[in-house]
């Protein structure tokens, strides 16, 4: 018999809030980090709305308690306050030590230093100290080494389904006993590299994202990190600590058809759903509500909700994409939008999907458009989809 | 991670594009290939003969690479298509990302097409292998330095164990550029003379070379005619503080598995001819297996982060072949070849255990 796997802690930093507790004021009072750029050097920087963490790098390592920032991206420092949060949540330094792992999602890394120092890095003689941030590790192990975790450190990276597939590995592994707790989660900073890439797509909006809207014309990106703590059961009754919700499904599947876009009836979205609620037990209609994916993108939308109608077939559930609160976190959205959709479980209400005025006429459904409180949810699925295909569904449930 | 895996899991296919002539299967490292010149480079295959001619043009040189090791696993082993795919890689396709990083910088952020930020994502190597095979099962990409192939083989078990998959194709690609051995070069990974790479363990010093490659595996839970070796069993050790600490999680990992140090026929050591870090690899040898012929292979596959999946198609060969060929340089011959074990680890941070079995 598989191991349960509990949260008993939660971090997260994004535009909303540097806390879980400014996160939770912003989207009860359904307030958009969306907004002008402060930070990012880029070309673009007037052309886009973006979801920006407000504050500087130095700011940040005040957060995360560092008296030197030297060596450190926005992706390592933003990485280490939501994952330092998260274990001070869990308050993992009360309890005895048990096999603990780190397991760490981003797409570029250090990206975020490596765009501004890169020609330095090639030809100055004296060694930058950014040089050993430009991949994908460095968050990672500077996370591991400061709060002291080394049963198991790794980092995946699947696009921007990539924290998402950090908390099902997560899952995975304290199921089958090879761990009794993992900080699972992602980090990524907003790059020039990726509003670039993003840009170059054609995939960027103009105004803030309006995800499942008619007239939805592509993603904000934002940035930030999110870490959750998974114990098995049994390591979460130690010290009498609380117990947030239950990691109850995990699936993800390859679509297989195109490395940026997705089948137009969301053939991997349908499979990743399909297979979490067979690990979850569950039935569609035990779903109360979806975090979807709902990045604003034309072919994102109506792939994902096309696969939404044809798997909860006459018991859709509530959805919505909160996309428009934090921005597309890329690597690190899985996570935050897990946390957002457990806060749905432990504050009992629904996030609204902001920006949406004119619904798709394609869908059948509409997504949830005013915060919606006092309401029983007992199961959530949160959705996360990235390049390759690369398509994951995570299903928490009330404890 | 204090378990060991409960199922035998076979290697039942092997696909390896190196520096070396490795991707004809029927080849055993006969003539070895050497360089004066510090970067062994990966010998390029036929692309046209793996990748379908349209998009041979568009793709990366290390999706490629993956592709054309993916799919000579997939026919050594006589699998059409595996129900899960994971893959290792420490820097991804990091061509494509400095192309597009490259472009950005001297446009000032304009005119940029998106071909290589779109091959520039980690996962592109997997996603290809998937597309091209049309996998739609579990498909997964690690990116951690010195464990991203480990990382892999442990995902691929833990698939297996659990019954959610009865075939893995695991593999590892990393390609070398100009721009990544200029900034290793500044962090001092490299050799500064000029040295040919098959003499390497002969002359010690400061500094390694370069290598790269595609390297990938089919994990089977059956045996069948094609079988190489058991795959038992993986552990990684994040920054351990001494050899004795190392050498004592070799003794738990091989407790697990129901062996001792005395066991192991071959000791497949991850040495680079790097003087800074060959310390830790002869006390563990010495310590531990004084009487285990070793041997080490970065000198045929150059150092990358994912090397050691080249260590381990060399051990699942021998294996299957029962002998080690000459270049190897074994201490001793052994007198049957029953357990394998490499260690490795790259930068003194990331350690890893990989062992296999005769099956």
């Amino acid at each position: 018999m598989a191991k349960r796997v509990v949260i008993t802690g939660i971090g997260i930093i994004s535009s909303i809030g540097s806390n879980l507790p400014e996160t939770i004021d912003s989207v009860l009072a359904s307030r958009s980090g969306i907004g002008k750029l402060k930070y990012l050097d880029t070309f673009h920087r007037d052309e886009y709305p973006f979801a920006e963490v407000p504050w500087s790098n130095s700011q940040l390592a005040e957060f995360a308690q560092l008296t030197d920032l030297a060596g450190y991206s926005r992706n390592a420092l933003l990485g280490l306050i939501a994952a330092k949060e998260a274990f001070a949540h869990a308050r993992l330094d009360q309890v005895p030590r048990l096999r603990t792992g780190l397991i760490s999602a981003t797409t570029v890394g250090g990206m975020d230093r490596c765009e501004i120092y890169y020609k330095d890095f090639l030809t100055n003689d004296s060694k930058n100290q950014y040089i050993d941030v430009y991949d994908c590790a460095d968050s990672t192990e500077k996370i591991a080494d400061l709060l002291g975790i080394g049963d198991y450190v790794t980092t995946i990276s699947t696009a921007c389904s990539s924290a998402a597939n950090a908390l099902l590995l997560g899952a995975r592994m304290i199921r089958s006993g090879k761990l009794d707790r993992v900080v699972a989660g992602g980090t990524e900073a907003l790059t020039s590299f990726h509003v670039n890439g993003f840009n170059a797509l054609k995939i960027l909006d103009k105004v803030p994202c309006r995800p499942f809207d008619a007239n939805r014309s592509g993603i904000t990106l934002g940035e930030g990190a999110a870490y959750l703590i998974l114990e098995s059961e049994e390591a979460a009754r130690a010290g009498n600590r609380e117990v947030f919700a239950e990691l109850k499904g995990y699936g993800n599947a390859c679509e297989a058809f195109h490395q940026t876009a997705s089948t137009p009836d969301g053939k991997g979205a349908y499979l990743a759903m399909e297979r979490a609620l067979k690990i979850a037990g569950l039935k569609p209609s035990d779903i109360d509500y979806i975090n979807a994916h709902g990045t604003g993108t034309d072919n994102n939308d109506i792939a994902e909700g096309l696969a939404i109608e044809r798997l909860f077939n006459g018991t859709i559930p509530k959805v919505s994409s909160t996309k428009p609160f934090t921005g597309h976190m890329t690597s690190a959205a899985g996570s935050a939008e897990a946390i957002l959709s457990i806060l749905c479980l432990t504050h009992r209400m629904i996030l609204p999907n902001l920006n949406l005025e004119s619904p798709m006429p394609e869908l059948s459904f509409t997504p949830v458009r005013e915060l919606i409180s006092d309401l029983d949810v007992n199961v959530v699925m949160s959705n996360s989809f990235g390049f390759g295909g690369n398509n994951t569904s995570l299903i928490f449930k009330k404890i | 991670m204090a378990s060991a895996v409960n199922k035998r899991i076979y290697i039942n296919g092997v696909g390896c594009l190196s520096p070396q002539l490795t991707l004809d299967n029927r080849l055993f490292l006969e003539e070895p290939v050497s360089t004066e010149s510090n970067r062994l480079k990966a010998i390029d295959a036929n692309y046209k003969e793996f990748v379908p001619p349209e998009m041979v043009r568009r793709m990366g040189r290390i999706i490629k690479m993956g592709v054309a090791a993916a799919k000579t696993c997939l026919a050594d082993a006589g699998c059409q298509m595996p129900d899960a795919i994971i893959t290792g890689t420490g820097l991804g396709c990091i061509e494509d990302t400095e192309k597009f990083l490259g472009n950005m910088i001297k446009n000032n952020e304009e005119f940029l097409t998106p071909t290589a930020f779109i091959q520039s994502t980690h996962n592109t190597v997997s996603a290809q292998i998937a597309l091209l095979v049309q996998c739609h099962g579990y498909n997964f990409t690690y990116v951690h330095r010195g464990f991203s192939f480990e990382s892999a083989i442990l995902d691929s078990l833990l698939q297996i164990e659990n019954g959610r998959a009865s075939t893995v194709l695991l593999g590892t690609a990393d390609e070398l550029t100009a721009n990544s051995l200029q900034i290793q070069k500044r962090l001092g990974f490299w050799r500064r003379n000029p040295i040919d790479n098959l003499k390497l363990f002969d002359h010690p010093d400061k500094g390694t070379i370069a290598g790269e490659g595609a390297v990938f595996f089919l994990l089977d839970e059956k045996k069948n005619s094609t079988t190489y070796t058991v795959l038992q069993d993986v552990e990684m050790l994040f920054m351990p503080h001494s050899a004795d600490e190392i050498r004592s999680q070799i003794n738990g990992f091989l407790n697990r598995n129901g062996i001792s140090e005395s066991d192991i026929s071959l000791l497949l050591v991850g040495q680079n001819g790097d003087t800074r870090h060959q310390k830790v690899y002869d006390e563990v040898a010495e310590g531990s297996f004084p009487n285990v012929p070793a041997c080490g292979f970065k000198h045929l596959c150059g150092e990358y982060m994912t090397a050691s999946s080249f260590g381990v198609w060399l051990a699942a060969k021998i294996m299957k072949e029962q002998r080690i060929p000459e270049i190897l340089q074994v201490s001793k011959k052994p007198s049957e070849l029953k357990h394998i074990l490499l260690y490795n680890h790259y930068q003194g941070i990331n350690h890893s255990l990989i062992l296999l079995s005769q099956p």
